[in-house]
Order: structure tokens, then C-alpha cells, then sequence
């Protein structure tokens, strides 16, 4: 796809995200919208995803010979339902039972109710990249030459564990991962940098044996250019670490700038204004 | 005696209400929090004492550490962030740094069970209860509403010991009486009655009293106690009970395996073998949904113990 053609989509992710979390009045829409431009290039032209002789995708939960995303932070939850959905995962239409009661799409990401697309739970953050690493090597020792993809929120980089996974990685050499964290500066409590700075993150990858690259998360053409660049460093001893720097509720004005909206659902007339702000590409579910 | 409310407001704020009466009142409590002060409900206590407040970061683990680390200074901890994310998350920590080395830290988590709703099961944790309670020497607290949990966090600072303090998301009704003094390991007897003993714990105290009232007008008189401490467990308030009614119902908002129902199972059954019914999850996951509609769901209502009741009385 062109990159106008994935700005489409992400207009169109944008608005399924606004309104998967007003129609149940929960869920997380500020990371959601932030990440939503990674996400498109993602599974919209990066990703080499397994598909059936009419270029239908398929899952596989062994992930085997296609590339395999993990989101680890687990509460931009809409933002996954709505790629997998627009990519042919499962029906839009199930879009609309988000978080409702005997839904597949539950609040946080999982498997256990066979949802296509999601091969493990995450919402308890800081287990994704541990988990990415696993499938890493289980793609290495199989000699299978694709490529693992994980997110992370920053927020979430407070966590130990990402600590020990992300010496574990440059110690095996796993090179055929590339993760992502989202710079948008917000957790829960405030500003990353009043709750527990990271000071440091590149510095701190660099240490730690990754190849660090930066881009804004925001900017379609930018986030296309450092997929390439990223994949272009694949099966070179390291693996590889983004650093995006997002907006935190990106592509609505009134939910930019501050971590106001990490957890809380737009009303009736926040919902309007948001979709105002946001063309309706491929038709709403 | 009838059981009426005036409010609904939930147990988290009682917590908050109880931290912001220990930052005024006792100098040794400090809070740590892992990036949920809001829904923890400590804005109160970070306000009055800034300076007695540890932000974490989302790092459970190191909350922990630190709070047994505090202890040994001399300090109060009340560690507090959702209850799957301060148990199960952090056992080992809490077993080493807090249980096996005897150290005062209260562990106190929000967002206990089913009645968190929306987040569904990553977030439901409904093996706590257990988890706690094998631990030797800790204290489990499951109190039912705004005025019992607000009394618990205040009554827990004064014991001196490792304490697990559960709680809940949603608002429920406030029926216990305000300034209700909390006695840890005493059962409140609710409702005198002498044809089943039902045993209720958290936010099933309140079904329980509905059940008891529903079951009153079938002609069945429940004896109902609130057991808000599950370790140390009353057991001679349920002994007595038992005498009267012998059939016993247990309900909490938890697993089957290792919750209040086990314990009662497990002291009746080597000290007197009584009929006993369970309600509670029954080795499954959660889900995301309303609170009610889960609770209806998976069997954890005032129904659900009345059809309980029945049976156990039945089995007589
Ligand atoms: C282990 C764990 N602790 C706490 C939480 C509660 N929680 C959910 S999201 C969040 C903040 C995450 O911050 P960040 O990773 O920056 O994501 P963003 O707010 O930017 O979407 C917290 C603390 C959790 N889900 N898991």
C-alpha cells in the first residue's frame, strides 16, 4: 500500500477506536490513537502475514514462516481489534461487542476465547518482549527467516522485566526482532517523567547491546522509511529497537497533550467531535 | 435486624478515607503506589503527607522490596496497586522479603475479583485470597464496604505483622455502621437465624444479607455472618453458628480452590464434619462485562446463595 492509502486506513482505525470505547464506556483510547500510525504500517505493509491462495489472511497460531506482532501493553486493546479486523482477521461488525459481556474481544488482548490474531494475553505489562524473544528463537532454531514484532509503552519500561529481557536479547544475538517503544511521555499517574523517569532510553538500549533507531510515530512517511530501515538491519547480530515518539490521543485535538485520556471513554458529543476529525474511509462497522 | 443504605461508594474509597486518617494520625504509615493513585484513592494521603508517599512506577516487584526495606527502619508500608498486580504478580517477592522475613508491610490492592468489570480477566484476579493466605504468618482481609474497609486499613496499621487488605472497583451499599470498631480475626454475627449458616466475605456480605431476607419469606431462618478476615478465621463464631444450624453455605467473590470456603472446610472437617455449599468461581477465568452481569453470570449473587442455602438444608 501507498501512503496515502495506509493515512486511510489509520483515519479509519482512529474512528473504530473512538467508538468501540464509547459504546461501552471503557478502554483506553489515548495510546490507542497514538500508536495507531505504527500499527497500519505494520500490518498494512510491513509484515509478511500467512494468506490463503486468495490473499486472504489466515492464522496460524505457531506463527510459522509469517511475521508475528505482540503487543505488550495491552490496554490499547482497540487499536489491535481494529487492525486485525480491517486486515480480514475476523468480521468488523464483531467490533461492536468491545469489552461487552461473552465478547471475544475482551478488555485486555488473549487467546483463551480463540480470537484470530492474538497468540498471547497481555494487559499485566512487561511480559510482551519476553514473550518475543521466545518466538524469535523458536523462528531461529526452526530456520525460519521472519521477523518478530513487539510494542511497549514507556510507561511500561518501568517494569523489571523488560529490564532482563532486554539483556537476554543482545546476549543470544536475537536479530530477527524488532520492538517498539512508544515515547508519548504519559502513564497513568502523569508525565513519564514525574512518575519514574526513563531519562535515557537510547543510551540505555545502546548499553544494553541494541541497535537503536528514532522516529515519530505520527508521520506515515517517516514510520514507513524506519520500517525499512529497521528490517534493512535484520540478521546482523542485534536485535533492533525503536524508539517513536507519539501523541497520546493522536488525530483528535482535544485528546492530545496530556494523559487525560489514557483510560477514559468519550461521551456522546466527545465522540461527534472526534469523528468530525476523522474521515470515514472504508465505512464504518 | 434490617439491613438498609443510604450510599453506595466503593471499598477503594474507604481505603482512601482510612489512608488519609493515618496520614493525620500516625507518623510511622508511609504509602507506596505503582502508577494508580487515582484509582487507589490515596490523593488524601499524598496531599497531607507528600513527603511519606513513594511513587514506584509501574514496578510491583521493586514496591515490594522496598516496602519491606522500610519496615526495617521502623516504617508502616502500605503497598497498594490492583490486587492481581500486588499478589500474584509479586509472590516471590512476598514470600521472601515480606512473609518468611516477618517484616510489617500492608499490602493493599484495589480492583479485587470479578467487579472490576471491563478489564477483564488479566485484571479479575480471583486466586488472591489463596495465594495470601498460604503464605505462613500473613493476615487476609476482605472487608464489604466503605465504612468496614475504611476502619480495616486504619485497624491494620496498628497490628503489627504482614497483612493483605482486599478490595473492590464498584460502588456498593455502606450498611455497616460508621465507626464500626475493627476487630481483625472477629467475625460480625448480621442476622440470627438457625437453619443454615451462611458465611460471606468482601462484596457478598451484602447478597448474603439479600439472600438471608429472600429466604426469610420461604419460611428459612440464615444465620449470617461477615467473616471480612479470612486468615485468622473465627473459628468459633462459625462453630457456634454451626451448632445452631448445622449446613453451612460460604460465599466470596474468588476461586473455590483457596478461598474462605476451603478454610472452613478444611477446620470443619477435622473438627466437626458439617454439610457445606460453595459459592464462588469454580476454576475458571474471568471475563470483561458489567460488574452485575458478571456476577449474575458466573453464580455470585444473593441467588445464587439463596439456591445454595436450599441445598445445603436439603442435604441435612
Ligand atoms: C503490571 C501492571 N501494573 C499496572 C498496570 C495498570 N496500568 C495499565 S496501563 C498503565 C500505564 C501504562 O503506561 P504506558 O506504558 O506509558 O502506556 P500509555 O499510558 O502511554 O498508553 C498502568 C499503570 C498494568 N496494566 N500492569
Amino acid at each position: 500500500m501507498q501512503t496515502q492509502e495506509l493515512k486511510n486506513v489509520a483515519s479509519q482505525v482512529r474512528r473504530d477506536i473512538l467508538r468501540q470505547v464509547h459504546a461501552c464506556q471503557s478502554g483506553h483510547p489515548g495510546g490507542s490513537l497514538g500508536c495507531t500510525d505504527l500499527l497500519v504500517g505494520l500490518y498494512f505493509n510491513s509484515m509478511k502475514l500467512a494468506q490463503d491462495a486468495n490473499g486472504k489472511v489466515v492464522f496460524n497460531m505457531s506463527g510459522a514462516h509469517e511475521d508475528v506482532f505482540y503487543l505488550s501493553n495491552g490496554h490499547i486493546s482497540p487499536l489491535l481489534y481494529s487492525i486485525l479486523a480491517r486486515r480480514g482477521y475476523f468480521p468488523v461488525k464483531e467490533l461492536s461487542t468491545f469489552r461487552q459481556l461473552n465478547s471475544r474481544l475482551q478488555g485486555h488482548p488473549t487467546p483463551h476465547e480463540h480470537l484470530e490474531g492474538i497468540r498471547i494475553a497481555s494487559g499485566s505489562l512487561g511480559q510482551g518482549l519476553s514473550v518475543s524473544i521466545g518466538t524469535a528463537q523458536a523462528k531461529k532454531l526452526s530456520n525460519d527467516p521472519s521477523t518478530v514484532y513487539c510494542l511497549m509503552g514507556d510507561g511500561e519500561q518501568n517494569e523489571g522485566q523488560v529490564w532482563e529481557a532486554a539483556m537476554y536479547a543482545p546476549h543470544h544475538q536475537v536479530d530477527n526482532l524488532i520492538a517498539f517503544i512508544d515515547e508519548n511521555g504519559q502513564q497513568i499517574d502523569g508525565p513519564t517523567e514525574k512518575v519514574m523517569s526513563n531519562r535515557d532510553l537510547e543510551a540505555k538500549y545502546k548499553a544494553f547491546g541494541w541497535n537503536v533507531l528514532r522516529m515519530d510515530g505520527n508521520n506515515m512517511d517517516e514510520v514507513m522509511t524506519t520500517l525499512a530501515h529497521a528490517k534493512s538491519l535484520l540478521g546482523k547480530g542485534s536485535p533492533i529497537m525503536v524508539l517513536m515518539k507519539t501523541e497520546m490521543g493522536a488525530g483528535v485535538d482535544f485528546m492530545m497533550g496530556s494523559h487525560k485520556w489514557h483510560g477514559v471513554a468519550p461521551n456522546d458529543q466527545q465522540l461527534a467531535d472526534a469523528l468530525a476529525q476523522l474521515n470515514e474511509t472504508l465505512g464504518d462497522y | 435486624m434490617k439491613f438498609t443504605y443510604e450510599t453506595k461508594k466503593d471499598t477503594r474509597s474507604g481505603f482512601g478515607a482510612g489512608m488519609e486518617y493515618l496520614s493525620q494520625n500516625n507518623p510511622k504509615v508511609v504509602a507506596l503506589c505503582a502508577d494508580l493513585i487515582g484509582s487507589l484513592k490515596l490523593e488524601a494521603f499524598i496531599k497531607n503527607s507528600p513527603e511519606r508517599f513513594f511513587q514506584t512506577g509501574i514496578a510491583e516487584a521493586n514496591m515490594i522490596g522496598i516496602s519491606a526495606g522500610l519496615a526495617i527502619g521502623g516504617y508502616i508500608p502500605f503497598a497498594t496497586t490492583f490486587a492481581n498486580f500486588g499478589t500474584g504478580r509479586v509472590y516471590d517477592q512476598i514470600r521472601q522479603s515480606v512473609a518468611y522475613s516477618g517484616k510489617n508491610v500492608k499490602i493493599c490492592c484495589s480492583h479485587a475479583g470479578l467487579t472490576l468489570g471491563e478489564d477483564g480477566a488479566t485484571h479479575q484476579i480471583l486466586e488472591d485470597i489463596g495465594l495470601m493466605k498460604m503464605l505462613p504468618g500473613m493476615v487476609v482481609i476482605n472487608p464489604c464496604d466503605y465504612n468496614q474497609t475504611k476502619a480495616a486499613t486504619i485497624a491494620i496499621a496498628d497490628y503489627e505483622g504482614p497483612v493483605y487488605l482486599r478490595f473492590g472497583r464498584p460502588v456498593v451499599p455502606v450498611f455497616t455502621p460508621e465507626n464500626q470498631k475493627f476487630e481483625i480475626g472477629k467475625a460480625i454475627h448480621l442476622i440470627e437465624g438457625s437453619d443454615v449458616t451462611i458465611l460471606a466475605t468482601g462484596h457478598l456480605v451484602w447478597e448474603a444479607i439479600q439472600a438471608a431476607e429472600i429466604l426469610e419469606e420461604k419460611g428459612i431462618k440464615a444465620d449470617v455472618l461477615n467473616i471480612h478476615t479470612i486468615k485468622p478465621l473465627d473459628t468459633a463464631a462459625i462453630l457456634a453458628s454451626i451448632s445452631k444450624t448445622g449446613c453451612v453455605v460460604t460465599a466470596e467473590e474468588h476461586q473455590l480452590n483457596g478461598g474462605l470456603g476451603d478454610s472452613v472446610a478444611q477446620y470443619l472437617s477435622q473438627n466437626r464434619p458439617t454439610i457445606q455449599e460453595f459459592v464462588g468461581v469454580n476454576d475458571s477465568f474471568g471475563e470483561s462485562g458489567k460488574p452485575a452481569d458478571l456476577m449474575e453470570k458466573y453464580g455470585l449473587n444473593a441467588a445464587a446463595i439463596v439456591e445454595k442455602s436450599i441445598k445445603a438444608i436439603s442435604r441435612k
